[in-house]
């Protein structure tokens, strides 16, 4: 079956980097079997959820005023459809996770991710959320924020630059673009256990 | 500045009192926690005579590792609570008399005091723990009974019946991960407790096994709106202590970055406070400003927040042959653009009645607790480093030490808006005179400090940014401490906030201007 590409204005597909990837994980995604007849009707609703991914406002060190560099007039994420910040995490798509997480700081994340509706995206904002960064060797931080949370995009830099803060987002819209949004594919975690 | 005064445990109450009464070292520059291996557990602090500039220092240590007890002198100085609180979280060294005895940064669960020489680093001790912390209400407090021996008594925080409000540590006014426990009579603020250690990274412990210069590429990242001024201070520490003399040129470029990084730091803090008080025009505008600052830094530097600049006996590269240009240009733009930003907030009735009488720190206080920088400044205390202990080409250059004597949050806003104005003039002095001259110096390849203790101080975006390091002559330091801005600034939150409204808690906190990076370390 022929991957569909996913369509971003004015960059074209082979201008991206790890379209391997995308490409294996639409293999997955069809090797699990998604409900053909319902096709459209993803690419539908996944356009509209691509264009309006909420971030959370979450940033805890350097990142996070580069996050707001990326929110104010010279690069205004607006445009892509990020504007809505919100400072709740009940109404947030994405979190961005900007800065060092502690391991004071890493219950307190966890919980901020749980309490977020399905279907819902991490993105790892700097070396510090991506491996521990400069603090790698510090006892109090948590080398890498996937050890807590399923991640969706890395975005490499200390701290990075709102161009690429911008890529970033633009690659998880890409993602966004190729979900079923009917198939049930957006969780990542396991189903919690009932109880008996 | 290297007078070292050592004094026992025993005596060191009654000769602290001594020195804040008789020599009037009534500012309480830092208190440093140390671990001296054989010789015990100890602190080291730094005062200063707030009338003559007049500085000393005070060393006490403690033979027992096991149950290390210095009496505390947080009745004396203010801005000793939190830093005492810092020293038992770190070392383990139990204050005395101490009101309340809690870890500052860490988990009430962690294992062991991670500053000590035979801290146990690995994963086993302290791994990862996923479970939430637990409020806790009440506090410790150690006694000193008659006959010497000592006893520990639970001392309540809040009472059951209070109504606790829980803000942060993910709220996006409290700028940066901080918590706040706020007591509530019906909108008044009763009581707060501040929480630290969200965004903890252990920073001083980690340059304990770095060598000198890769030491300089985490000061960037402790306060990230005063990048270059916290580089300064340690690059000037370092290069004191070896008896390096930069040249000229580095000089002046040093203080150009520095003064041109606290209008960043400036334009942030208007911005930010601007959107806290729900003026979100304002906010767009200070941003669209502070890129201009950040144009210039990266053509120099490279960087645009962290920018990694100065190094030790110089700076990375010369500066950007048409810095001086821009530097030029972007001060003919900014200052129309500051009476605009009179224009569209800081005469509205709205940010008028927010900020004026509100959140008042008397001048009494703000030396106590150590609250320099903005804050201090207006409360009335001249406590500009600048002025103080010049340093860079500061004493060659004319600027105003802008001083305000109400102390409420609306005469800290106006000190950072003026201060803004004085930055200017001082960079308009210097941009045209920057001599020519080497940019880095010729260093040993292996960089290594003689042995001794030393500290120095810059003028940081938010208050006095030190460095304090002691040496035994390894390339590696044997105890790095800075000096946080922004810790006397959260100490002094409680005072300010108390017998407010919950709703100027935020304006207080974003007229204090603190950083959390810069609080935790």
């Amino acid at each position: 079956m022929e991957i569909k590409k996913p369509h971003i204005k004015s960059i074209p597909y082979e201008d991206f980097k790890n379209n391997e990837y995308l490409e294996q994980m639409v293999q997955e995604l069809n090797a699990n079997g998604g409900k053909v007849w319902l096709g459209c009707l993803d690419d539908l609703i996944n356009w509209g959820r691509s264009n309006s991914l909420w971030p959370l406002t979450f940033a805890t060190s350097c990142c996070g005023i580069e996050f707001m560099a990326v929110g104010a007039a010279r690069y205004d994420f607006a445009r892509f459809g990020f504007e809505v910040a919100r400072a709740s995490p009940r109404q947030a798509d994405l979190i961005m996770v900007a800065g060092t997480i502690t391991h004071k700081m890493a219950p307190v994340l966890k919980r901020l991710y749980d309490q977020m509706a399905d279907p819902k995206y991490v993105i790892a904002v700097g070396g510090c959320a991506i491996s521990g960064g400069p603090f790698k060797k510090s006892y109090h931080v948590v080398n890498g924020v996937d050890r807590i949370l399923p991640v969706d995009v890395y975005i490499p830099g200390c701290p990075p630059r709102p161009e690429a803060l911008l890529y970033g987002m633009i690659q998880l819209q890409r993602k966004v673009k190729l979900e079923k949004f009917f198939g049930g594919v957006n969780r990542k975690e396991e189903e919690p256990q009932k109880a008996k | 500045m290297n007078e070292i005064i050592d004094i026992p445990v025993e005596q060191l109450h009654a000769e602290m009192k001594k020195l804040h009464d008789e020599r009037h070292f009534d500012f309480l520059r830092s208190l440093t926690g140390m671990d001296w291996q054989e010789e015990g557990l100890g602190v080291v602090y730094h005062l200063e005579n707030t009338l003559t500039g007049e500085n000393t220092v005070v060393r006490t240590h403690s033979a027992n590792r096991e149950n290390p007890e210095i009496p505390t002198v947080c009745d004396i100085w203010k801005a000793a609570e939190f830093n005492e609180r810092e020293a038992f979280d770190f070392y383990g060294i139990r204050f005395t008399n101490h009101p309340d005895l809690r870890r500052l940064y860490l988990r009430d669960d962690w294992v062991g005091h991670p500053l000590r020489k035979d801290y146990d680093m690995s994963e086993e001790t302290n791994p990862l723990r996923m479970t939430n912390e637990e409020p806790v209400d009440t506090t410790a407090r150690l006694e000193v009974l008659r006959d010497g021996s000592v006893i520990e008594k639970r001392e309540v925080i809040f009472e059951d019946n209070e109504y606790i409000i829980n803000i942060g540590p993910q709220h996006p006014a409290t700028h940066g991960v901080l918590r706040f426990r706020v007591s509530l009579e019906g909108e008044i603020i009763q009581k707060l407790d501040v929480h630290c250690g969200y965004i903890h990274r252990g920073i001083e412990k980690m340059c304990e096994s770095l060598t000198y210069p890769q030491t300089l590429a985490l000061t960037d990242r402790l306060d990230y709106l005063g990048a270059h001024q916290n580089r300064h201070a340690l690059c000037m520490c370092i290069e004191k202590a070896m008896g390096v003399e930069v040249s000229e040129r580095v000089q002046y470029i040093r203080t150009i970055m520095d003064e041109l990084q606290r209008i960043d730091s400036h334009l942030l803090f208007f911005s930010c406070l601007c959107m806290d008080l729900g003026a979100l025009t304002a906010f767009f505008y200070g941003f669209r400003d502070r890129e201009k600052i950040l144009d210039i830094f990266e053509e120099t530097t490279g960087g645009r927040l962290i920018q990694n600049y100065n190094t030790i006996g110089g700076v990375q590269t010369d500066i950007a042959p048409s810095f001086v240009q821009k530097v030029k240009e972007f001060i003919a733009y900014l200052r129309p653009t500051l009476r605009e930003y009179h224009e569209v907030f800081t005469g509205n009735i709205i940010a008028e009645q927010r900020l004026k009488g509100v959140g008042v720190l008397s001048r009494e206080d703000a030396i106590s607790f150590g609250a320099t920088g903005g804050t201090g400044r207006a409360a009335g205390w001249a406590c500009d480093v600048r002025k103080r202990h010049p340093y860079g080409v500061y004493d060659k250059v004319e600027f105003n030490e802008v001083l305000f004597t109400e102390g409420d949050s609306y005469a800290r806003y106006m000190v950072r808006m003026k201060e803004i104005e004085e930055s200017l003039r001082i960079i308009e002095q210097l941009i045209d005179n920057i001599p020519e001259g080497e940019y880095q110096q010729k260093m040993k390849p292996i960089i290594r400090i003689p042995e001794g203790s030393y500290y120095s101080a810059v003028e940081g975006s938010r208050g006095e940014f030190g460095v304090f390091i002691e040496s035994k002559g390894d390339k590696y330091p044997y105890r790095m401490k800075f000096r946080s801005t922004g810790l006397p600034l959260v100490s002094c939150m409680e005072t300010l906030t108390r017998g407010a409204k919950i709703a100027d808690l935020i304006a207080i906190g974003g007229t204090v201007d603190y950083v959390v990076p810069d609080i935790d370390r």
